[in-house]
């Protein structure tokens, strides 16, 4: 009763004074920056990190709140990815159906839901390091299904020319309209998982991260739970994979071969899986070293392929300093300013 | 204040099934070469509070998982409120009023005080999958926030379960058994470790229970478990041993020697 009472006489906050002021900053450069960068950065580094940090935000939401790695988001958002070349318009005009956009987005994600949903339900009923072995054969054998498939995935080659449409009179392959469709999905993506993480739903599924067996003597049922939250991971996914194939204009099998499967790991782990913006910390630091790394690495006489080797030390040694990744770093960063700023406060945070 | 909300929903679907909560045939469950528990066949009526008592190894706790469903026994069959429950998960179970507490808290660690009986309270109810949020004003979040207080952990509502002492834990063990409608409740020792003011904090608890609400508790305490049981079932290398009411119990010349005698007492 005395909540009740309370909610009345205390006035509550409308919800952006909750939002703090770094997020009002982050808002304001991310809304402002076709204004003062060039379109490289906006299309190349700024579209990447949206398109990737969405897929590694999928497989967050899978691994920090379910509690289960899946590597087959990559392939998930691939799967995205080929059917809007295919029941869309491509270069490949045998294959392609060239339905219009309002049909063939919903069903790319409808499809891609089944698949990453049917991926979930194999995998659930495996745990810890098995989840993870199960999630990586199945990519690996929809890498090579598709590499083998002419009839529906065009084999080798995939599908070129694939193109958002041009809706209100908008070339959304333009850096700057990219920008912001991106930009837009990925908020949204990003808003969904926050909002849904302390919804009933998401709430339940950090339960069955917790503790399964208890969540069963509640009255859950935890495999039910689980293969849902690979269903909505996977919609996160496709939606993902629908703007890579976009920014690619093209999707072939290695858009989801086991590099680019491992680098979405990489992405996730490197960023922080504790909360929904790690993945995009993470892509960012991906693309800012792929795309700057080589000039740097020919600077000093070595060859710009090496790239990967730089990411691959960058990630060995996150993981040795920080298994919390970014996130974790900043984290324990915040809280030693917090002691260190009141003596008070000295013990354990 | 009402420990269990929506006692006349619960006393309707009492009067609809068979005047027995539980029913054990015959339940064995092997480990192996191990029998944790053989051959046992117990009935506890509605209502009904019962102690188990025996010694460590006994089977108590594998009984308890055999009837929610935690273990599948390896034979026998086990009615709940008349329904044969042997082959349901513990979900389905749970869901038809039953309720337990572990020996050895089984919490989310991850999860604030307030979110762990939230999701108790979720459990038993429907929307287990919305997607939306509850609204300030939700049923269910009052409700989460009532049991909170019944068992004196409202200060620590929004702290994280992993950082509560194991005194709070066991009381947030009880928090979880009582939401929704119980109509059963199975108690693992819910007493170890408390200190005598908690103990007596307990006992209020569990007589403060509505009268539809029967229980098993398994309490090595023999001051708490009499206090709070009306019979008592002995166990021994997971058989039952002996049946009757605490002064039987008590003053059984077999039980004194195997068990009052081993030091629990
Ligand atoms: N999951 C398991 N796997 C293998 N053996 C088990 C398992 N659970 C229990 N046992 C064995 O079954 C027997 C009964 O154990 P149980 O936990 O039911 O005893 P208990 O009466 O609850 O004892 P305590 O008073 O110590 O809690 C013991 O020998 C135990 O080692
Ligand atoms: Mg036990």
């Amino acid at each position: 009763m005395a909540l009740v009472e309370q909610g009345k006489t205390v006035a509550q906050p409308w919800w952006f004074e909750r939002i703090t002021a770094p997020w009002w900053v982050l808002a304001a450069v991310l809304l402002t920056m076709p204004v003062w960068v060039n379109d490289f950065i906006l299309f190349q580094v700024m579209g990447w990190t949206f398109i990737l940090g969405m897929i590694a935000l999928s497989m967050m939401f899978l691994a920090g709140y379910g509690g289960m790695v899946s590597l087959i988001q990559m392939s998930v958002a691939a799967m995205g990815g080929y059917m809007v070349a295919i029941f869309g318009t491509s270069g490949m005009g045998e294959i392609s159906m060239g339905l219009s956009w309002w049909l063939y987005i919903p069903i790319a994600i409808v499809i891609a839901a089944i698949f990453g949903t049917i991926v979930g339900a194999l995998a659930v009923r495996t745990e810890g390091i098995y989840t993870i072995m199960i999630t990586l054969a199945i990519a690996a054998a929809f890498f090579y299904f598709t590499r083998q498939n002419y009839t529906i995935f065009n084999g080798y080659s995939g599908f070129n020319l694939v193109v958002p449409p041009m809706l209100f009179g908008v070339d959304w392959r333009q850096p700057m309209p990219f920008y912001y469709l991106s930009l837009g999905c990925a908020v949204l993506c990003y808003l969904a998982v926050v909002y849904v993480a302390r919804a009933p739903f998401g709430l339940a599924l950090q339960g069955v991260r917790d503790n399964p067996r208890r969540m069963a003597a509640l009255g859950f049922n935890v495999t039910a739970h689980r293969v849902a939250a690979y269903t909505f991971a996977s919609v996160i996914a496709a939606i993902g994979g629908i703007l890579l194939v976009w920014q690619n204009a093209q999707i072939a099998p290695g858009t989801a071969g086991i590099p680019a499967v491992i680098d979405i790991l990489v992405i996730a782990v490197v960023g922080g899986i504790s909360r929904p913006i790690g993945p995009f910390i993470g892509a960012l630091i991906y693309v800012l070293l792929r795309t700057f790394s080589p000039d740097v690495l020919m600077a000093f006489g070595l060859s710009g392929e090496r790239f990967k080797l730089l990411i691959g030390l960058g990630f060995l040694t996150v993981v040795f300093f920080s298994p919390d990744g970014v996130l974790g770093l900043w984290d324990r960063w915040q809280a030693r300013r917090a002691r260190s700023r009141d003596p008070l406060t000295g013990g354990e945070t | 204040m009402t420990l269990v909300e929506d006692t006349r929903a619960a006393d309707r679907l009492g009067s609809v099934s068979s005047g027995n909560a539980l029913e054990l045939r015959g339940v064995t469950k092997m480990f192996g070469a191990l029998s944790a528990i053989s051959d046992v066949t117990l009935t506890v009526q509605s209502g009904e509070r019962r102690a188990v008592l025996g010694s460590n190894g006994a089977g108590k706790t594998t009984l308890f998982n055999c009837v929610t469903g935690d273990f599948l026994p390896t034979s026998g069959t086990i009615r709940l409120f008349g329904e044969d429950v042997t082959r349901f998960p513990a979900y389905e179970r749970i869901r038809r009023g039953l309720r337990r507490t572990y020996q050895i808290s089984l919490l989310f660690n991850g999860l604030t005080v307030a979110d762990n009986v939230y999701l108790a309270c979720r459990g038993v109810s429907r929307g287990r999958f919305s997607f939306l949020r509850p609204r300030e004003d939700d049923a269910l979040l009052t409700r989460a926030d009532e049991l909170v207080e019944a068992v004196h952990l409202t200060e620590w509502r929004d702290t994280a379960v992993a950082n509560l002492s194991y005194g709070q834990q066991r009381q947030l063990e009880i928090a979880l058994a009582l939401a929704g409608a119980p109509r059963f409740i199975l108690f693992d020792e819910p007493a170890a470790g408390l200190s005598p003011a908690e103990r007596a904090e307990l006992v209020a608890i569990l007589r403060g229970l509505p009268g539809h609400i029967g229980y098993i508790i398994i309490e090595h305490d023999m001051d708490v478990a009499l206090r709070v049981a009306e019979s008592v079932t002995m166990m021994h290398n997971g058989r039952i041993f002996k049946e009757g009411t605490p002064e039987e119990i008590e003053n059984d010349q077999e039980v004194q020697e195997l068990y009052l005698g081993d030091g629990h007492g």
